[in-house]
């Protein structure tokens, strides 16, 4: 017998997932939501959160899974850094130089888009349209849009990084 | 044109605009309060119909015919408000949300009251950190001010509103594909009929209405039908299943002009003006070498097809796939259209849902080979590759559950078919030993460009 794997969903996301079940006819419609409410605490899913989410939802959990994988948002191997940095490389902000951008913070810090700083301060990621074209190129640090990036405010976005 | 007045933008500006204080102290709920006072949902219904108003979204369809569709005798009916704005070049619904999200509301509940829907649901994309805020906080003060849940200011009528948070996946804005992502599955479009009118969320009848649309359900409501279509353009005569274009609509412009942003104005400014009028003219003093209509799906017209109207018909005559979004990006001439048809390759690759072969294949193929030809080893063959499989793959060859792919095909058919020269001046000037070759390309070369 393998032992049992810790559980990872703490009461308190347990209870705020549960709040959302009179929202919805159906339990299954709350699969996006509670991905979101674990993925923010833990920075990740990981599997064994799938299995307990698919309980709470009375789902399989390859039903989760299944809903997860299919989103570009979640991570499920390990978690994204204290800051997600979401460069845009659609069409308005490319045209406005967003490459040069990305190259210089990938320089800068040494790691790809989908790669963590070692120190877990950062991960980089490409992202497609972040709907903020009239400041291209822009980028979302987490909850913080940055708008007409250049190397040198790029440079001042990774200072600010804790 | 001169004339006009924004009306959506209105508020754009003012300080706190996104707090209910500030939008009732402006008149705003007042249009609410006295519709569910005064109209039945069906004189809403008529006068949304009456007003010619057609969906922001990007199909174009007439909202009040898609109200009608609903199948009135199955209970409840949801309505989805479609906030899942991920069209690349286009930011309107975005700036609506975080500066007037009451505006957004009060046209939610008129739309909701008129189409009889007891439940709807905001599905928001998840780059909108501040709209999710705003709009959640906005939902809040109209429950405590009683214009939300039991009797809606006053009224018989009940209406309760969620916010639902997508996660980055651009198909989640294709109707059914939100309604599959809102069920909490993957994506997937559902092959129509039965239309979400007649069986859409939770297998009940269902409204999906883009943000702006309901935005102007608001103003048609405040101040007429007559009023909305002395707006804009008038049916074309020469095409009897032309409803017209009316009413403002908000343009984002954006790319290669001096001053990019969100500019209001009737259904039919030319893109000249656009671009010279609102944004100033082309940045750096260069020329615009090629226009994105309504956002990237929409092809692209070129330089001299700048006096083509954006209104819903105007892009079609110029062999764009339509208004789309209605966002513009101005791409100047000092720009090569290989990187820009490689970038837009690369977001349809990106973002194709996987359901239908033709896309799922067929927009992976053409990212490759874009990517050949970009890293220098393009023949001049693939040029009627690339046209080939563009013309296979979509809704109108018939080979795809949803528009996706026709949105993938249309900048590769344009790109091509308007810049054909500098496609094939890249490829003999980057590949000047094997360009003609018409041979299959050897797999080893294909994996080694294709990484």
């Amino acid at each position: 017998m393998p032992a049992t794997t810790p559980r990872v969903l703490t009461d308190e996301m347990i209870e705020e997932i549960r709040a959302l079940f009179p929202r919805y006819p159906t339990r299954r419609a709350v699969t996006l939501p509670a991905l979101h409410i674990v993925h923010q605490r833990l920075r990740h899913v990981p599997l064994q959160a799938v299995v307990e989410i698919a309980e709470l939802l009375e789902l399989a959990p390859a039903e989760v899974q299944d809903t997860l994988t299919f989103y570009g948002f979640f991570k499920q191997n390990q978690p994204h850094g204290r800051t997600r940095l979401w460069v845009c490389r659609s069409i308005s902000c490319f045209l406005r130089g967003s490459d040069e951008v990305l190259r210089h913070i990938c320089r800068r810090t040494g790691v790809q888009p989908g790669q963590t700083t070692p120190d877990g301060r950062l991960t980089i990621e490409e992202a497609e349209c972040l709907g903020a074209c009239e400041f291209a190129p822009c980028a979302l640090a987490n909850d913080a849009l940055w708008k007409c990036l250049t190397p040198e405010e790029a440079d001042r976005l990774l200072k600010t990084l804790k | 044109m001169d004339d006009f007045e924004p009306v959506l933008l209105a508020n754009i500006g003012v300080e706190n605009s996104h707090e209910l204080r500030v939008y009732e102290s402006r008149g705003g709920y007042q249009t609410l309060r006295r519709a569910v006072r005064e109209k039945t949902p069906q004189e809403l219904v008529e006068l949304v119909k009456a007003s010619g108003l057609r969906g922001r979204g990007g199909a174009g369809f007439p909202t009040g015919l898609k109200w009608t569709f609903l199948d009135k005798k199955s209970r409840p009916i949801y309505f989805c408000l479609n906030a899942d704005e991920s069209e690349p070049g286009t930011f309107n619904n975005r700036i609506l949300m975080e500066e007037d999200p009451h505006q957004v509301l009060e046209g939610l509940i008129l739309s909701c009251y008129a189409t009889e829907s007891s439940v709807a649901y905001i599905y928001m994309r998840y780059e909108y950190p501040t709209a999710w805020q705003r709009m959640g906080r906005a939902v809040q003060e109209c429950y405590e001010a009683g214009l939300l849940g039991q009797r809606v200011a006053g009224s018989d009528y009940s209406l309760d509103v969620y916010l639902h948070r997508g996660a980055g996946a651009y198909i989640c804005g294709e109707e059914t594909g939100l309604i599959e992502s809102l069920e909490g599955k993957r994506a997937w479009p559902r092959i129509k009929p039965p239309f979400p009118a007649v069986e859409g969320l939770f297998r009940k009848p269902t409204v999906v209405n883009n943000v702006e649309t309901v935005a102007c359900v608001k103003h048609i409501v405040e101040r007429g039908a007559d009023w909305f279509r002395s707006i804009g353009v008038p049916p074309d005569p020469n095409n009897p299943r032309d409803p017209g274009s009316f009413g403002p609509k908000l343009y984002c412009l954006s790319g290669h002009v001096n001053r990019p942003g969100c500019y209001e104005a009737p259904l039919g400014i030319t893109v000249r003006e656009l671009i010279d009028r609102m944004g100033q003219g082309v940045w750096k003093g260069r020329q615009a070498k090629a226009v994105v209509p309504g956002g990237i799906s929409m092809g692209f017209l070129s330089g001299e097809e700048l006096d083509c109207p954006l209104d819903f018909n105007g892009p079609g005559r110029y062999g764009c796939l339509g208004l789309g979004t209605a966002a513009v990006v101005v791409i100047d001439d000092q720009t090569s259209m290989i990187d820009v048809l490689y970038n837009s390759c690369r977001f349809f690759a990106h973002e194709s849902c996987g359901q239908c072969t033709p896309c799922r294949e067929g927009t992976a193929w053409a990212y490759n080979i874009l990517k050949r030809i970009k890293a220098g080893r393009g023949r001049l063959v693939d040029l009627d590759l690339l046209l080939g499989l563009a013309d296979s793959m979509g809704i109108i060859p018939g080979t795809t559950i949803c528009g996706l792919a026709d949105g993938a095909a249309w900048p590769i058919k344009n790109a091509i078919r308007k810049f054909r020269d500098e496609f094939e001046t890249y490829i003999r000037q980057t590949n000047p030993t094997g360009y003609q070759r018409t041979d299959p390309v050897p797999a080893m070369e294909l994996s080694e460009s294709c990484r």
